[in-house]
């Protein structure tokens, strides 16, 4: 390491013991933290935590967000007996008076409906599958299906913010900010937690996305997620701005540096090497970024079997999962991939069949090419929406078409690579795809699997904020052992 | 990896109580060990979330937050403090036991006591283990003011405070700041904008000693004080421009900000800027000011996600009203009592809901905002709307008068037109009168004695009425639907859906002739009209036999409106003749069905004619004239003299025009959401684990019993409660509110968790000078303050002479009291976002200083709102799109930038801005690569470079040192050194060489932002001029207070 490495490195040191730990934000930490300074200053890559407390299986995170509550019944979670039932009231004893949202809580008839969808077993696991997803039942062998995934909530922004953030009402930090906060970058020149955000071809007047699904709450603000946008600019205020060429860039940023060098040695204040650091990483991260974003190098195959092609039709997403491998590859912790068009109220089977166009394809391919590029065992996928969808139909059930509403009570996520199990299902629902019957998993105790996956006691990781130790559990949570390899 | 927690905390610990606690831990045996400063940390932070106030989770029966607990035997009959007998005590028993199973903490808990910790613990049980109610919980006395040895320094109690600290502690203040740096930092600390040039000189020349006095008095009267101290309150009033939660359509509470920056400007005391806030609508005749101030508990977020269950928000709303109120005033996490018992503070779940009851009686709707501001809200015309309104008033007053008066040759010709025909009913509505009623979902049909039909009982998602009745014996050419609002209907009807809507989806009209009265055939509807239809909804839909689509009425909700339908050729009466209309309401919104309506019909030739005539003047004419009422011979006359007199048609025109006129100002009028009380007030219940939905025991308002009670005699209201807070035995709300000043000036609170003054809040690094300024704050006794004085509170702080040293940072300094707790310098930090942007604005000339207003939409990167958004139906509702400002609107200062929720001003983000999501009293300050991104490159920056760089070459001076001077003094107060002033030569050197070969690229540079370029000067001078402009507006020293 070179002295000025060193004096960086010292002055970060003290920083993060004298500044950080006592809750007020500060440089050089965290998301956007420059890593081989503080690596040398911490021994860490950056993380408030250091050392996990358990060998991690996985470094790095992709969630696949699916916006608005995929229907599990539908997709996953196959009922042969609900064809019996096809048309006929949803029992009383089923639904056991559970609140329903305002939009069929008028509702004077619950007609129940079989999926209109083919279901079979695959692979040596026997998962069962719906037609509407061959590609990911392809690679079934590789998934741990979880069907018994609940929430209380049954709207979608507090479903939404409740998976993210451990909370039903705003405030508290997203899991990808947890964990920027918790084990730092792998990365100098990108962000530690990424998000990208794509439109499907499902609902089309989708519910929105807020800021807050990975915003850093009450952590110190730069372990927010960084939002990567599709076109030019794919980090807000990348590129130089007209007239200005790289070299005049560079330029300008040396006579920055030598300005703030003076003063750093006027002032005497820390903070201003830091900054220097700051200017320099964001340098960086102009040739960084759109090198990441530069799919022209990857092979035909590999764009063919992610199906990423130029209709739009998908909104990106087959896109977004080829990039999430790319920032995987250059040690990105989390990337939050949040695809939209779930929200199936009506016309369900039309919808869903475009939805699933958009996502099965891709998705798989991302857990095959992470696997034949050895990532996979240290990478955690995760698959799954904010909820579930009811069994009854929401509004009139047709030969050709019904709608869902949304369901808490039980849904189907799935997860694969590091630190899971492949190959297994876990988790029960009764025959209506209703309630719970085996294993529940409470979407803290989902949060809390993920975290464990990563070495992570999720009651372990806090932050003390209006005196009390928070943490993204809460006071729940329970790991899910058997789903862990 | 505990280990490390374990150390920051300790060094955190060490860090806060410097010096003298350390002492303390060295030699605790002698030492009196003070429980507020010692003990109540460790057992706080270690044992009281399980034997504290919390009686739900409390174990062993065991409380250690109460002396009388602590010394008696739990339920083990161990005794956990034996005073004056460490040997005896459980406590230090089970602390130093090394089983897992006995030791305390437990492990589970993830918590260790340090051995410094075991000691202090031990020595305070020797001493006789005093407990002290915890400091902020104890009503603040002027404390005496130190003697330092090096009193000559001190200029008034703040720096004897803080010097007689540093002295203990071995540290010097600095030495006084250049008076360069002092303009700089005290402009910026008190306008948010940096010192002009001019301003810099004028300061510097003068010699006089109270120069800097004279210097901060100007301050603290311009009006941008106002603006910069509304900055921290917007924060903490959690002050957006939406509404937040799902869809964050927007609202207007702009004028409620005009109002806090007002009050700053006019240095409103902070016990009235207090309770006109909290209870400004229930003051005795309450201004329209009083109200506005009284939005600031209606800043919270509103919801109106569809599904979403309205009881649910409605708590959310009182909750984060409860929230703020405790962050704000009392600095006290009042959240965590929301589910369960405080665990550390002395506050019960139950006092919680009775804190609760002060604000749960707004007469509010759970779901709300759709359509902008939400219930209640009042306008808030301008000066000059409510004299015009005023003037129309008296316009249409008086022509009222007129048409009402007596007029003989009208009333003439009205009793002749009273004989003849027309006024006999044929153009009049007839009502309806069915003869049988019919839900096809089994939902019951009464019929009311005004011919209206009421439905209860069962309500299904679809729904198809069906009346028949008898064909009078004139002719019917059209049906009139009306549809009537009613007090038992959601959302006061029509409809029998959550809110009150309806969706008609179609109206079928069937006749059946007397001799087969079972065959009905149709009789088609050619035409609709309604007084009201929703946009996506209109009438037409009812009549296009399309099931999906219908008639619907939202956003008028609770109001009568009237539908009429008219039929393709009349139905001739015939005696036994059956008419039959059948209401379908089949969309798939549910229970979108009528709860209350009436059927009417007319012969008029054409039935949409506004001489068809209302029911209610055919009632009138049915009777005879000796029988009518006041008010049915009124309506008649009405009637008549509106619609078919020439004069009476002409006046009727004329208050038409006029309420025209009015309601166009009107519909301009801003409206503000306030507080207001109903005059019952709602039942207020402990919620038992926070549920909306789980009810316990019913509370009534009242404040905590660890606070001083409320006047016996006082009504249980807001009024009551904020009058309480600013009373002089309040312990809290003094303390709270100037460490939060502190925090403004010093950059960290004397407390540094500004948000908590309760046990697990940081200590105070110097808890009687905060003491003391909070008694000064409150009975001042300096000459000219008066109590409750916010500027002569920041005058003070600004006059100290610790605020005037030098921010210079030794290694020295760094390493002893690396967080500056201790002010042996001045602060150094990053400026908040705000201050970065108008700073960069005021600089370049753009800045536009209109203070107050609506609030402006400045550059911003394309398609940010509408990819999160990006709903087909969007165009519903407000604040979807992103429509950027113009003009002089792109350069407001930044508090008024349009602030979206969901996606707050991103620039204004990356510089550490909160969400505005809930109260925030402290903002992160970070330092990130997406910062010097911002800088280098926004557009708003760009542009700022180029204005500046015009200003340069027109006013700098001639030769390229002056110029690069003339901006470096813009921005840093300071004439830049030889070194600074060679290296930005020479990058408009580079620049300039590089531009001169490549004009596109000059002319590309200089295209950035809408205010039109001088093109008097030359596109590569002035493009380099930009480049070093930039570099400038980059520099660490630019966007840092020093």
């Amino acid at each position: 390491m070179n002295p000025r490495d060193e004096y960086l490195a010292l002055l970060t040191r003290r920083q993060f013991f004298g500044r950080t730990a006592t809750g007020i934000g500060t440089a050089a930490l965290g998301s956007l933290l420059n890593p081989q300074i503080m690596q040398a200053a911490t021994g860490t890559s950056g993380g408030m935590l250091g050392a996990t407390h358990f060998p991690p299986k996985a470094k790095h995170v992709i969630y696949l967000f699916m916006s608005g509550g995929p229907s599990h019944i539908d997709l996953f979670d196959y009922k042969p007996k609900l064809k019996d039932h096809h048309g006929e009231e949803l029992p009383g004893s089923v639904r056991m008076g559970q609140r329903i949202t305002g939009m069929t809580s008028g509702q004077a008839s619950f007609p129940c409906v079989a999926p209109m969808f083919k279901f079979s077993q695959h692979g040596q696991s026997g998962a069962w599958v719906s037609e509407l997803m061959p590609h990911v039942a392809k690679a079934a062998d590789n998934i741990a299906f979880v069907k018994s995934v609940n929430t209380e909530a049954i709207n979608h922004d507090p479903a939404t913010t409740y998976l993210q953030t451990g909370a039903q009402q705003p405030g508290r930090p997203s899991l990808g900010a947890w964990l920027s906060y918790g084990l730092g970058s792998e990365n100098q020149n990108l962000p530690a937690f990424i998000v990208m955000i794509s439109q499907g071809s499902g609902n089309k007047t989708d519910q929105p996305i807020f800021s807050r699904l990975w915003g850093s709450g009450f952590l110190p603000t730069q372990h927010q997620g960084v939002r990567f946008r599709s076109g030019d600019d794919p980090v807000l205020y990348l590129s130089n701005p007209p007239g200005i060429d790289p070299e005049m860039r560079r330029e300008m940023l040396d006579g920055v540096g030598k300005l703030n060098q003076m003063a750093a040695q006027a002032f005497g204040d820390p903070e201003i090497n830091t900054r220097i650091a700051q200017y320099e990483m964001a340098y960086r991260m102009q040739t960084s970024v759109p090198d990441l974003t530069d799919l022209s190098k990857e092979s035909k195959e590999t764009l063919e079997l992610y199906g990423i092609d130029d209709s739009g039709v998908d909104g990106g997403f087959a896109r977004n999962c080829l990039l999430a491998r790319r920032m995987i590859e250059r040690g990105v912790r989390f990337v939050q991939l949040m695809h939209r068009g779930w929200d199936q109220h009506s016309a369900l089977p039309q919808q869903i069949r475009g939805q699933c166009k958009d996502v099965d394809k891709p998705s798989a391919a991302l857990i095959l090419d992470l696997k034949r590029r050895g990532l996979l065992d240290d990478t955690l996928v995760v698959w799954g929406g904010e909820f579930g969808r009811t069994v009854y139909s929401q509004g009139a059930l047709t030969k050709t078409t019904y709608g869902r509403d949304h369901h808490g009570r039980c849904f189907t996520v799935w997860m694969a690579g590091g630190g899971i199990r492949p190959g297994v299902t876990y988790g029960e629902t009764d025959d209506y795809c209703y309630n719970v019957v085996k294993d529940p998993v409470h979407i803290h105790d989902l949060n809390a699997t993920i975290l464990r996956c990563l070495g992570i006691d999720h009651t372990r990781l806090t932050f003390r904020f209006q005196g009390r130790d928070f943490r993204l559990t809460d006071v729940h949570g329970n790991v899910v052992k058997p789903l862990m390899a | 990896m505990i280990a490390r927690i374990g150390m920051c905390a300790a060094l955190a610990a060490a860090g806060l109580m410097l010096g003298t606690v350390a002492k303390g831990e060295d030699s605790p045996r002698t030492a009196k060990v003070d429980f507020n400063r010692q003990v109540r940390p460790i057992l706080s932070n270690n044992c009281f979330s399980c034997h504290g106030p919390d009686e739900e989770t409390r174990e062993a029966g065991l409380r250690l937050d109460m002396r009388d607990s602590a010394v008696q035997p739990a339920d083990s009959g161990a005794i956990a403090v034996v005073p004056g007998n460490p040997a005896k005590s459980a406590l230090l028993e089970r602390i130093n036991s090394h089983r897992k199973t006995v030791v305390m903490p437990p492990p589970e808990s993830n918590k260790t006591l340090s051995a410094a910790d075991k000691a202090v613990l031990k020595a305070w049980i020797e001493q006789g283990a005093d407990f002290q109610t915890h400091w902020s919980f104890v009503k603040p006395t002027r404390p005496a003011v130190p003697t330092p040895k090096n009193a000559a320094w001190a200029r008034g109690a703040i720096d004897r405070f803080l010097l007689a600290r540093m002295e203990a502690e071995g540290l010097k203040p600095s030495s006084e700041a250049d008076k360069v740096t002092l303009i700089r930092r005290v402009t910026l600390d008190l306008t948010g904008l940096p010192a002009t040039p001019t301003e810099v000189d004028a300061f510097v020349d003068d010699k006089s000693p109270n120069a800097y006095e004279k210097l901060v008095d100007r301050l603290l009267a311009s009006p941008r004080f106002g603006e910069r101290m509304a900055l921290d309150w917007l924060d903490a009033a959690r002050f957006a421009d939406t509404h937040g939660f799902h869809i964050d359509s927007g609202r207007d509470m702009t004028r409620w900000r005009d109002w806090v920056i007002n009050a700053y400007n006019t240095n409103l005391p902070f016990d009235r800027f207090t309770v006109e806030q909290l209870a400004g609508d229930l003051l005795p005749n309450a201004t329209i000011e009083q109200r506005v101030a009284s939005g600031f508990n209606r800043n919270h977020m509103i919801n109106f996600e569809g599904g979403a269950v309205p009881e649910e928000y409605h708590m959310a709303y009182i909750v984060d009203r409860v929230n703020t109120t405790g962050t704000v005033w009392m600095g006290l996490s009042i959240a965590c009592a929301q589910c369960h018992d405080h665990k550390y503070d002395p506050i019960t779940q139950r006092e919680y809901y009775k804190l609760y009851a002060f604000f749960h009686n707004v007469p509010e709707n759970g779901l709300d905002g759709s359509k902008g501001n939400a219930q209640p809200m009042i306008p808030v015309p301008s000066a000059d709307q409510s004299t015009e309104i005023a003037r129309l008033d008296r316009e249409i007053a008086a022509q009222r008068v007129k048409l009402d008066s007596a007029w003989p040759e009208l009333d003439k010709a009205q009793a002749e037109w009273e004989q003849t025909s027309a006024a006999k009913g044929a153009v009049a509505w007839t009502l309806l009168d069915p003869t049988r009623m019919e839900a096809r979902g089994k939902g019951k049909l009464t019929k009311q004695g005004d011919g209206a039909v009421i439905v209860t009982g069962r309500n299904p998602d679809k729904d198809v009425y069906t009346i028949t009745a008898m064909v009078g014996d004139q002719p019917i050419n059209g049906i009139r639907l009306e549809a009537l609002p009613d007090a038992t209907l959601k959302g006061g009807g029509p409809g029998r859906s959550v809110n009150g809507n309806i969706v008609l989806t179609d109206v079928t009209v069937e006749v059946a002739d007397s001799e087969a009265p079972n065959e009905f055939k149709p009789a088609q509807l050619t035409s609709a009209t309604a007084d009201f239809s929703q946009p996506t909804f209109p009438v037409a839909n009812a009549i296009d036999k399309t099931p999906e689509t219908g008639w619907g009425i939202d956003g008028e909700e609770g109001k009568p409106h009237a539908a009429v339908f008219g039929l393709k050729a009349p139905v001739k009466p015939e005696k036994g003749k059956m008419i039959r209309v059948i209401l379908a309401f089949e969309s798939k919104f549910s229970a979108h069905q009528l709860g209350k309506f009436r059927l009417s019909t007319t012969s008029a030739a054409d039935p949409h004619s506004k001489d068809a005539m209302p029911a209610a003047v055919s009632l009138a004419l049915a009777k005879k004239s000796g029988e009518r009422t006041v008010s049915e011979a009124s309506t008649i006359r009405t009637h008549f003299r509106t619609t078919l007199s020439t004069e009476g048609k002409e006046l009727a025109r004329k208050i038409d025009s006029l309420a025209t006129q009015k309601a166009t100002i009107e519909a301009k009028i801003p409206t503000v959401m306030v507080m207001a009380e109903m005059a019952k007030p709602r039942d207020t219940f402990v919620l038992k684990r926070g549920q909306y939905d789980q009810k316990g025991e019913k509370v009534e308002g009242d404040v905590p019993a660890s606070l001083p009670p409320l006047p016996k005699d006082a009504p249980r209201n807001r009024l009551t409660l904020a009058n309480w807070l600013v009373s002089p035995e309040n312990p809290l709300v003094a303390r709270v509110t100037v460490n939060r000043i502190w925090q403004s000036f010093f950059g960290l609170g004397i407390v540094k968790t500004a948000e908590d003054l309760g046990s697990q809040g940081d200590a105070p690094s110097h808890p009687e000078l905060l003491d003391w300024l909070a008694v000064e704050f409150v009975s001042p006794t300096e000459q000219g303050a008066g109590p409750w004085d916010v500027k002569a509170m920041v005058r003070r702080i600004v006059l100290s002479n610790a605020y005037r040293q030098t921010s210079h940072v030794t290694p020295d300094l760094l390493a002893k009291d690396p967080e500056n707790r201790l002010l042996a310098r001045a602060p150094r930090y990053r400026l908040p976002a705000e201050f970065i942007r108008d700073g960069a604005l005021a600089v370049s000339g753009l800045l536009d200083p209109r203070i107050g207003g609506a609030s402006v939409s400045p550059y911003q990167p394309a398609g940010l709102w509408e990819e999160l958004m990006s709903r087909s139906d969007g165009k519903n509702w407000s604040a979807q799109e992103y429509t950027q400002s113009h003009g002089i609107d792109l350069y407001r200062r930044t508090m008024y930038t349009f602030w979206k929720r969901t996606s707050p001003p991103p620039t204004l983000a990356t510089f550490d801005a909160p969400d505005r999501e809930t109260c925030t009293v402290r903002r992160s300050r970070t330092n990130t690569p997406l910062q010097a991104l911002v800088l280098l490159n926004d557009p708003t920056y760009i542009e700022a470079s180029r204005k500046l760089a015009e200003r340069m070459i027109r006013e700098g001076g001639l030769a390229p040192d002056e110029k690069v001077v003339f901006a470096f003094k813009q921005i840093m107060a300071r004439r830049p050194n030889a070194n600074e002033i060679n290296i930005l030569r020479s990058i408009y050197e580079q620049s300039f060489n590089k531009f001169r070969a490549n004009n596109a690229a000059a002319l590309k540079l200089l295209s950035v932002g809408e205010s039109p370029r001088d093109m008097k000067l030359d596109p590569a001078e002035l493009a380099a001029w930009s480049t070093v402009a930039s570099v400038i507006l980059n520099l660490d020293e630019a966007v840092t207070k020093g």
